[in-house]
């Protein structure tokens, strides 16, 4: 409630300033121009927005396996901890923005290189968090496994896994507001659809209302997504939250 | 990092009996403030199903005796000889996750039972001790008292003749101890194991040991046994086992 109060402020602010400031449409368009964009262009917005949504979409579902992935091998292996945590580490430090283009003239004009771009950005929070929440559980419980000769698999099966879920669902949710970014980079590094091809040619013929409108609807999937997560982990995961909720009443 | 991993010698012989066995044990720490002697010269003896209370000071080393036993640790000199055995902590350490019942017969998973099938096998010691009807229950809907229960049972549920109990029922309020202690009575007259038992209330090493040891301060040692040669269920106004606890406060050199 409070942040829609807040948001409304802020628009009504960039409204008078947009309007009254005397700065050119072209530069900033007003919330109302941008709304009418939305309005005029909804069909064109609309097919634009399918193609970034199911980049995101696909993108992150690589992005969370491969972060997983990368968590446990480096979780179970000292050999890979220590040889492949650095170079994990190290490409983070990729420009993606350069390396982008040369992505799409590997991979081709489609799918391919927006999947590998948007799984590149996004799987190293999901790595970081996961292995946090694999190395974070209690050793008081990994004494008790032990005493119940636990297996190490069953170890990571019964309490580790379990343990670092709720590690996961928050790298996720991190993952998410990169990946809309990492999405439009890739389209803009070459792509003939989609909303980051979108604000590409709106730009240049002077429609910058329309790419503004653009960047609202991204914003709005981020936020959307991000929200599905948090619920998605309170139905999936109710024990994590209980203290939570407990807090609050309080 | 490599170097650190690998064991020292062990001196812990895990033998099929259900007897433990230390001697000479000694056992320290490398801490901040340099060495710490928790254990030094602790020579005790348990036999088949006989259950022992230990008594002492905080920070005798009463939990490093119970993972010498468990095996969780080895001892810098002497030597540790005991049947399998299961530690039970003094938190409950159930699984957040897991619903009451599943967390009983954790152990029976691990030993890969099947869950129908290991559910069935923990549910008959689950209700007798009570806990019928909070089968699925996750564990931050139980209360205190009812989570050392099924933290028991998961202790039980483990198959082992020897059983490390480090004060299960320290974090209890007066009434519901009382209970625990009842219920810790009927399972071990239904089940008989072998029974380690720290604790911090003299009373509850009276009123449920075979004998009570008393440890010194760190480094800590045996330095009184009271065998309790009184029949159970136990009484704690019997004039006999309150005698008992005053001997046994007078050795921990608390004055009355
Ligand atoms: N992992 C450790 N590293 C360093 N010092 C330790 C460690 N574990 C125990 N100690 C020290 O060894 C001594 C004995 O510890 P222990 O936990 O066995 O005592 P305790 O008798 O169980 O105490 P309490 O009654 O308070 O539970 C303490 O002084 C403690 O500080
Ligand atoms: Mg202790």
């Amino acid at each position: 409630m409070r942040a829609f109060l807040l948001a409304l402020v802020l628009l009504v602010a960039w409204q008078a300033y947009a309007k009254l400031g005397g700065i050119d449409d072209f530069l900033l368009p007003a919330p109302t121009e941008i709304a009418t964009a939305m309005f005029d262009d909804a069909g064109l917005l609309w097919s634009d927005f399918q193609v970034t949504a199911a980049e995101v979409l696909l993108g992150i579902l690589v992005a969370i396996f491969l972060g997983v992935a990368c968590a446990l091998s480096i979780h179970l292996s000292q050999t890979l901890r220590q040889t492949v945590y650095p170079l994990l580490i190290a490409s983070q430090t990729i420009p993606i923005v350069i390396i982008a283009p040369l992505l799409v003239a590997w991979l081709g004009y489609d799918l391919a290189p927006k999947l590998a771009i948007i799984a590149l950005v996004c799987f190293f929070p999901v790595t970081v968090t996961a292995l946090d929440g694999l190395r974070s559980v209690d050793p008081e419980v990994r004494k008790l496994m032990r005493t119940l000769d636990a297996s190490r698999l069953e170890v990571l099966r019964r309490v580790e896994l379990p343990w670092a879920l709720p590690a996961i669902f928050s790298g996720a949710r991190i993952a998410v507001t990169v990946a809309v970014i990492a999405a439009v980079l890739a389209e803009q590094a070459g792509s003939s659809r989609g909303l980051g091809h979108l604000i590409l040619q709106a730009i240049p013929q002077f429609e910058t209302a329309r790419a503004y409108a653009a960047v609202v609807i991204l914003a709005a999937f981020a936020v959307v997504l991000f929200s599905l997560l948090t619920a998605a982990e309170r139905l999936a995961l109710p024990w994590a939250h209980r203290s939570q909720v407990e807090g609050e009443r309080s | 990092m490599t170097a650190k991993t690998v064991a020292k010698p062990s001196h812990r012989e895990v033998n099929g009996s259900a007897e433990i066995s230390l001697n000479d044990v000694a056992r320290s720490y490398a801490g901040r403030n340099g060495q710490v002697q928790a254990l030094d010269g602790l020579s005790l003896h348990v036999g088949a199903g006989e259950v022992v209370a230990v008594v002492g000071p905080s920070g005798c080393g009463k939990s490093t005796l119970l993972e010498l036993v468990c095996g969780l640790q080895s001892p810098d000199r002497g030597t540790v000889s005991a049947g399998p055995a299961v530690l039970m902590p003094q938190r409950d350490l159930l699984l957040p996750w897991a619903c009451a019942l599943d967390n009983a017969a954790l152990p029976l998973r691990i030993a890969g039972m099947g869950r129908d099938q290991a559910r069935d096998q923990a549910r008959p010691l689950f209700e007798a001790l009570g806990l019928e009807g909070f089968e699925r229950s996750r564990p931050d809907e139980l209360s205190g008292g009812m989570r050392q229960r099924v933290a028991f049972v998961r202790t039980l549920m483990s198959g082992k003749p020897i059983l490390a109990l480090d004060e299960p029922f320290a974090g209890l309020d007066a009434l519901t101890r009382q209970d625990a202690q009842a219920w810790l009575v009927d399972a071990l007259t239904a089940q008989p194991r072998t029974v380690l038992l720290v604790t911090h209330d003299v009373e509850e090493a009276v009123v449920l040991a075979d004998r009570v040891v008393v440890l010194s301060p760190r480094p800590g040692h045996q330095i009184a046994a009271l065998p309790i040669a009184l029949q159970r269920p136990r009484k704690r106004t019997d004039p006999a086992l309150v005698a008992l606890r005053e001997e046994a406060l007078i050795a921990l050199g608390v004055d009355r």
